[in-house]
């Protein structure tokens, strides 16, 4: 016999946010099955990945602990800190990206341009999306920031900081996969 | 029960405030609506108008086939320099026409105009919400569609004309601008529009899920949902999953279009000059489209699969034959989609023991879709019939679907496959058990789904006629095909009247010509009757056809949030037709156990017991409506 159950308890908006990591990781899935076609075909150029990547991978896991922290402030009612955290993050995100450029004009240097070899063209276009998708965690951060600043995150309503923080947390676990992607199948 | 109402009554009072003196003004109302029912209409009359532009496109390519030797010159108000200086169709243009009208059909008839319609429409009213979970998102997705409608529209009209490669847009004819008129310009606007149009099909797929998932009224469990929404969840699924794969290929292709990678191109002379790229691969994008496209196949029909066993089940005064068979076929066929996709590509030059994987793959999907064939067969047996015009329609369904189908057997062989490739017998497949099947689904549910759309009738005499002249039509067309297709007639070619083979299929030419264009004429009896009847038809009684799922239990013509009072509970499944014992032949998912004794079985006598703990849901489903943003 069934029993009678709320049909389900579960956060409409958060749920969401999760079909949409859904969703980008099933275009990263395309992205990175069509690489390692390619990539049996022949005709693939090896190249060192520079130091910079490393660097940035540091950069953005730590922008997640941050991010973490927020979320616990945010449950303390510490407003202070909730503000600072999501800073630091956002300032975070920023040196990523910027290391990013950094790594692909290391890449230029040696030249391995876009254009050529598509083992080069591969890697850019990747770091390229990832760093779409960081650009649109970081516009999410700015809400963020702009509903701690108005008082509208609190230890009862941490629905929006939650989400913010599920998603930097996808992005960064993203750009692991990425990251160790590309290490291995060069 | 009485008193459970009551004690919630007043909490609820407060709630249907919200929605009652909300007061719109016309923008709010009928242009940038958040409601479900708006949008839905919204992509409804937006599908048809595609429908309309898109059947028109094949009728010209058809007036070239059928008539090779016809004088186009009276079309040149429309078509310009379209039409050559002798008065025929331009060559390029006519591949044109084949790509837009596959692009067209595809994506914003059967995919936007199907699942938009009625997944907007039939989710929140058939599982008990007021909205969906997000309808600002669902505006959106909307508008996103609308604009990359638009987009696709302005490509007709381009002096290098629409992209032209194929909806299947095929690299390299699409990755070099320079390849064809239709790959500059044309090919551009095709892929800005296609990538708006992929972000509006996920937003809209997102909220579908959601709101089935979460927003299911008290006592709606997943077992006693109607078919319509199980197959617009899976279609979502989906789409969730498939669409985005889709937008990697093209963006990887927008890359070497536009920057001068080498993702799909590699050693291509255009006029004796070598283009830099090389080392690219265009099978890659065969594999990333197909990866798309194959379960696309199914976005475009599971919609019109559940509309159709809704439909059924309803006029044969039936129970639906094997529910939980239907589910799990349904279930079985989202799985199957996402791994068949190379049948697609058997002449790509693909590893023949590959080949052999995917034809067998390929050939299982046979078992999920006979059991829904068997089924719907098995319902309407001995079923006490209303032929309605949406029942004809869906009857018309399984018909095509099973006419479509058998030849799907035989191009999912790999040897078969290889000989008819590419001829028109692959045209016939696919537009019997896909494109026909689904129109005729849209069809079925736009004259099942009218008296709740716009609370009137749509004229059943003419629904007869316009159904009848759909029914031979089509198979008028698509039928001699095969034949065309086994001898050998290759698919967008511009012309076959070089040799005496082909020759002598030009009578059967003419033929498929003259009842495409029948077919084609008779849809604007339905356009009359749809538009019609939306102001002047006959009013429409609450429950027009005495179904039991609960949207008909909403006012006739739903306000925004759809109950005026609170959202009533579901005590049993859709399909109660016909139960022996009962007063009438159909018992709505809203009747309680308690309250028809008479007609119990057995388990669900057991069953009253928990009636009382269903109602007690009530004030958890309005926290969980809070959550969704105040629906």
């Amino acid at each position: 016999m069934e029993e009678a159950k709320p049909t389900f308890s579960f956060h409409p908006k958060k749920f969401m946010l999760w079909l949409t990591i859904a969703a980008i990781t099933m275009s990263f899935a395309g992205w990175t099955s069509a690489y390692l076609v390619r990539r049996a075909e022949g005709n693939w150029l090896e190249f060192e990945i520079p130091m910079i990547f490393w660097y940035s991978t540091g950069v953005l896991l730590i922008s997640s602990l941050f991010m973490h922290l927020s979320v616990r402030a945010a449950k303390k009612d510490q407003f202070g800190q909730l503000k600072t955290a999501i800073s630091i993050t956002f300032a975070l995100g920023l040196v990523f990206l910027y290391l990013q450029v950094e790594g692909f004009y290391e890449l230029v240097h040696q030249k391995l341009f876009l254009v050529g070899n598509p083992a080069v063209s591969f890697f850019d276009v990747l770091i390229f999306i990832h760093g779409l998708h960081i650009i649109s965690g970081l516009i999410v951060l700015i809400f963020a920031f702009v509903a701690a600043w108005r008082m509208q995150i609190h230890a009862k309503k941490r629905d929006r900081i939650e989400m913010a923080a599920m998603y930097w947390h996808f992005l960064d676990a993203l750009w692991l996969y990425l990251f160790i992607f590309l290490l291995n199948f060069r | 029960m009485a008193l459970t109402h009551d004690d919630h009554h007043d909490v609820h009072g407060v709630h249907e405030h919200e929605h009652e003196h909300h007061e719109q003004n016309f923008i709010q109302k009928y242009v940038f609506s958040e409601d479900h029912k708006m949008i839905a209409k919204q992509y409804l009359v937006t599908g048809i108008i595609w429908a309309f532009i898109g059947g028109l496109l094949s009728i010209l390519f058809r007036l070239q086939l059928g008539f090779p030797d016809l004088k186009l010159d009276g079309l040149r108000w429309l078509l310009g320099n379209w039409i050559n200086a002798e008065g025929k169709l331009e060559t390029e243009f006519y591949l044109a026409l084949v790509t837009m009208h596959g692009t067209i059909m595809v994506f914003f008839v059967l995919t936007a105009g199907l699942s938009g319609t009625f997944s907007n429409f039939l989710i929140p009213l058939q599982i008990g919400a007021r909205d969906m979970a997000s309808g600002f998102l669902n505006m959106l997705s909307f508008w996103f569609f609308l604009v990359a409608g638009l987009i696709m529209f302005a490509s007709l009209f381009i002096s290098t004309g629409p992209a032209a490669g194929g909806w299947v847009i095929y690299p390299p004819l699409s990755a070099i601008p320079t390849a064809s008129n239709g790959s500059g310009m044309g090919m551009t606007l095709w892929l800005i529009s296609m990538a708006l149009f992929i972000v509006s099909q996920l937003m809209g797929g997102l909220n579908y899920i959601t709101t089935i998932i979460n927003l299911r009224t008290r006592g709606m469990s997943f077992s006693k949902l109607p078919l319509t929404i199980w197959s617009f969840f899976l279609t979502a699924v989906l789409g969730l999953l498939s669409f985005p794969v889709l937008l990697a290929a093209a963006l990887l292709l927008i890359f070497d279009r536009s920057f001068g990678t080498s993702f799909y191109i590699s050693e291509i002379y255009i006029g004796g000059e070598a283009l830099p790229q090389q080392g690219g691969s265009a099978v890659l994008f065969q594999h990333l489209f197909w990866f798309l496209g194959h379960p696309e196949v199914y976005i475009v029909l599971l919609p019109a699969l559940g509309i159709t066993s809704e439909v059924i089940a309803t006029n044969s005064r039936k129970p639906i034959f094997g529910y939980r068979a239907m589910i799990g076929s349904m279930l079985g066929i989202t799985l199957l989609a996402f791994i068949v996709w190379a049948h697609h590509m058997f002449v790509s030059g693909m590893n023949p023991f590959l080949g052999s994987v995917f034809m067998f793959l390929t050939l299982i999907i046979a078992v999920p879709s006979a059991v829904k064939a068997f089924n719907y067969i098995t319902t309407l047996w001995k079923g006490n019939i209303v032929f309605t015009p949406a029942m004809l329609f869906s009857i018309g369904l399984v018909s095509l679907f099973v006419a479509g189908g058998v030849t799907g057997i035989i191009l999912g062989n790999a040897a078969l496959d290889i000989q008819l490739h590419d001829t028109y017998f692959v045209v016939a497949h696919f537009h019997l058990v896909m494109g026909s099947a689904s129109f005729f689904g849209l069809m079925a549910g736009v004259y099942h789904w009218f008296p709740k759309m716009y609370g009137r009738m749509m004229n059943d005499t003419l629904g007869y006629i316009h159904f009848w002249l759909s029914f031979i039509g089509v198979f008028c067309v698509f039928f001699p095909m095969h034949y065309i297709g086994i001898a050998g007639f290759p698919r967008r070619y511009y012309s076959f009247s070089t040799y005496d083979l082909t020759n002598s299929f030009a009578d059967l030419n003419m033929f498929i010509s003259i009842a495409a264009i029948v077919t084609f004429a008779s849809q604007g009896l339905f356009a009359w009757n749809f538009f019609y009847s939306m102001f002047k038809g006959k009013k429409s009684v609450q429950n027009p056809w005495r179904s039991n799922t609960i949207e008909w239990t909403a006012p006739v013509v739903p306000g925004h949030g759809n109950w005026e009072g609170p959202i009533p509970a579901v005590y049993r499944w859709p399909y109660d037709y016909s139960k022996p014992g009962a007063v009438e032949d159909y018992i709505p998912q809203t009747v309680p156990f308690s309250s028809t004794p008479e007609s119990n079985l057995p388990e669900e006598t057991e069953q009253i017991a928990l009636e009382k703990a269903i109602e007690e849901l009530h004030v958890f489903q309005k926290e969980v409506s809070a959550k969704s943003g105040g629906h």
